[in-house]
């Protein structure tokens, strides 16, 4: 930590257009006029406006959610602030060490900084015989009981994770949907998809245990302001498209580390179009492009998924009009291909019609990217289309109960009633898994749909490194949930065009 | 610079220059830093018998001064190329093992690099054995992408690797192995990791930002720390936070 810090080298500030796309159709695009303040039960203090005659520097949203969380009135891609966090989330993985390294530091006898902005989710490897990893879950329990942690989503009873009420699953997943994520503010989590939660407008980002002991005990941070790349997302989404297709197209522009240290911010009437679930799918994999965090300006869109999930009051912030990025980059989404990350890169991008001759054994539906209900509604749709059944195992692992319950009570559009469970029966998938992380990340050798040979797999994850699912040479294709329920349909990467037109 | 690029100056070293021979003045306010060097040893001398670098190699951090301290680290490097990630620095089904505590921390070592493709035919821990022959890991672009798990620096460090030297870094393992202090991360200017072939004997030499391959007799600069200066100067972030009152000291 240091640093967060720490980029050990700064690029120079430059700014700099990139035109992307195949047209630079788009025009720059203001902020429109959206509520500045939303639900505000307590007024946070004004600032009463300079009366000095200073100019204030325009600043990027993320700029702004860290002046204000280290309450500075300005700050400048590079500054390193103490922040206060608004909330901190850890689980089953690395939960235990953050919490040995708050006793070691702070005492045995120490108490968090605020039981009600500790978020603790059991999730990873949950639905185990692995002893140590049960043993995890127990040390999170205590803690929880010790420190009296409000918000604990506990899971006692593996045999059915249905007769556990508080269990969730993912967690990032379970962040949103349980109302932890609010515009404008500060949430850090022990796992590097922390950056999901920036769809809401907040600054989200991963850190290690040691960092999430020291928040744990203090309830700030020392981060390092990133400078903003931006991400104009333009023009309708065609009917083949999700959000995983565009982040997988940025990815494979930029490159796996061509967002290092910085954030990304995705604007455009594109963007304005997604759902949450959509814009958090966007947000999740700006890891993959090394980012620190993504961001999503807050929204109607926004505003209303919060409605009745949160009663905190928020106050969301967007970028200045004359905010500096370091890059700019424009894509006309209309005129896009659905994609794939071919093994074993995030941005290995190639178009899914190109790879229609790599034969699959297997696919995968599930984790933070694509194991939402949406994503779910997606496969189901390619399916319903079709008509056919699948070729190769398909394995489905909702992200959290509420998805999972969703798939046996949602109706699918013009399925004349179906739900998605039942779609997926009649294409001959698995019978939807318990909800958790799954075998997005391999696990334990007995996590279902865990690759423990060497098979080619599309999956709707978000990482395809070697033996990311289990087996080091395993092959991964990350692609949409339509992509993936094509590939299953024909037991080869397909562009889902070939059953949604 | 240009004096420090691959193809200048190649500079006969003597070996037994104990250029690491200095006294280490160690911050007791900081605990990391001293299990760091505990870890490592407070050797003086550069040894090259092969079989002994490991258990001689130095590492001596000088708590005085500013920017990026003195001190040095020699032993035999292992090189990996770019984008090593986090699962193939220590794979998820070892996630179970939690590293604040102390048995688990050793086994979380004895795991470091195993997911490495077949490949790489010189394994970084030789079978039957828990610990690793190179103190010394050199990558290539993008080290430690992926998961935030703070594992990864941590295993490292239990395997016994004092310092790593890629050509950049992803962000959260370099955050990690600063507040940590489990290895010390620098950055090369050139890729290193083609300059370099497992086995070779180098040296680090933090105060000069100079890496020297005695193998190939050639140097080379290192980028300076930057940012991650204090903390690391420090100790970690808790002892940053304790000397610049944050929090206060104990
Ligand atoms: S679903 Fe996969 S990527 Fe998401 S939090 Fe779980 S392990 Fe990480």
């Amino acid at each position: 930590m240091a640093s967060s810090l720490l980029s050990p080298s700064f690029t120079s500030f430059l700014r700099t257009k990139k035109d992307l796309s195949f047209s630079a159709l788009s025009s720059q695009r203001c902020p429109k006029g959206v509520p500045r303040r939303i639900r505000c039960a307590v007024a946070a203090p004004q600032r009463q406006p300079s009366t000095t005659g200073s100019v204030r520097t325009a600043m990027t949203m993320t700029e702004k959610i860290l002046a204000r969380a280290s309450e500075k009135a300005q700050l400048s891609p590079g500054d390193n602030v103490w922040v206060n966090i608004d909330i901190l989330m850890t689980h089953d993985v690395c939960g235990p060490g953050s919490i040995g390294i708050f006793k070691r530091e702070f005492g045995e006898d120490a108490k968090v900084w605020d039981r009600e902005k500790v978020v603790i989710i059991p999730d990873h490897y949950i639905f185990t015989s692995d002893e140590r990893a049960n043993r995890n879950v127990d040390i999170l329990r205590d803690f929880c009981h010790e420190q009296n942690i409000k918000y604990f989503y506990d899971i006692k009873d593996l045999s059915n994770f249905k007769v556990n009420p508080d269990y969730k699953g993912v967690c990032h997943v379970a962040l949103a949907q349980e109302g932890h994520c609010r515009p404008g503010e500060v949430l850090l989590g022990t796992d590097s998809h922390t950056c999901t939660a920036g769809a809401f407008g907040q600054f989200a980002t991963g850190i290690g245990n040691t960092d999430a002991g020291f928040v744990l005990g203090t309830g700030k941070l020392l981060l390092k302001v990133p400078p903003t790349l931006r991400f104009v997302l333009d023009g309708e989404m065609p009917d083949y498209l999700l959000s995983k297709d565009l982040i997988l197209q940025i990815i494979g522009e930029i490159s796996v580390a061509g967002a290092t240290y910085k954030a990304m911010e995705f604007v455009g009437t594109t963007v304005e179009s997604l759902t949450m679930e959509e814009r958090m799918t966007l947000c999740n994999m700006v890891v993959e492009a090394g980012g620190k965090n993504g961001v999503v300006p807050a929204d109607s869109t926004t505003f209303k998924y919060l409605e009745g999930k949160t009663s905190m009051p928020y106050e969301p912030v967007y970028s200045d009009q004359q905010a500096r990025f370091l890059s700019e980059y424009r894509f006309d989404v209309s005129k896009l291909e659905p994609v794939v990350a071919k093994p074993h890169s995030p941005d290995n991008r190639a178009l899914a019609r190109e790879c229609k001759d790599v034969k699959i054994d297997r696919v995968y539906i599930g984790s933070c990217t694509g194991g939402k209900t949406e994503d779910f509604l997606a496969a189901a749709k390619v399916f319903l289309a079709s008509g056919k059944t699948v070729k190769v195992p398909t394995f489905l692992v909702p992200a959290t109960q509420k998805v999972w319950m969703d798939l046996y009570s949602i109706p699918v559009p013009g399925s004349g009633g179906k739900t998605c469970s039942q779609i997926f029966e009649e294409a001959g998938c698995d019978t939807p898994a318990s909800p958790s992380c799954g075998a997005c990340l391999g696990g334990p050798k007995d996590t279902y749909a865990r690759m423990n040979e060497p098979k080619v797999c599309v999956s709707t994850t978000n990482r395809n490194f070697p033996g990311r699912m289990g087996h080091k040479e395993g092959q991964i294709y990350l692609a949409s949930p339509y992509t993936a329920a094509a590939s299953a349909l024909t037991g080869y990467v397909t562009d889902p065009r070939e059953f949604l037109q | 610079m240009a004096l420090f690029s691959g193809t200048a100056t190649v500079v006969p070293r003597n070996l037994a220059l104990t250029s690491s021979a200095k006294l280490c003045v160690v911050r007791s306010s900081s605990p990391r830093f001293l299990s760091y060097l505990g870890k490592a040893g407070f050797g003086n001398r550069v040894a090259l018998s092969l079989s002994t670098v490991r258990a001689e190699s130095s590492a001596c951090l000088s708590g005085s001064g500013s920017g990026s301290g003195s001190g040095s680290f020699h032993g035999l490097c292992y090189v990996v190329g770019d984008n090593i990630d986090t699962d193939q620095i220590i794979p998820a089904e070892y996630l179970t093992l939690v590293p604040s505590k102390p048995d688990e921390y050793e086994k979380l070592g004895s795991y470091a690099m195993v997911g490495l493709p077949a490949s790489y035919a010189n394994r970084f821990i030789q079978p039957g054995h828990t610990k690793t022959n190179y103190s010394i890991l050199i990558a290539g672009a993008n080290f430690g992408c992926g998961s935030s798990r703070e594992h990864a620096p941590v295993a490292l460090g239990a395997s016994g690797v004092s310092a790593v030297v890629a050509h950049s870094y992803a962000r959260i393992f370099f955050r990690n192995s600063v507040a940590t202090g489990e290895v010390y991360p620098l950055e090369s200017q050139l890729r290193l990791c083609e300059e370099c072939t497992t086995g070779d004997v180098v040296t680090i030499e933090l105060g000069l930002n100079r890496f020297i391959n005695h193998t190939t007799g050639k140097e080379y600069l290192l980028k300076p720390i930057g940012d991650a200066g204090p903390v690391i100067e420090a100790g970690g972030i808790f002892a940053y936070a304790r000397k610049t009152g944050m929090i206060p000291s104990r």
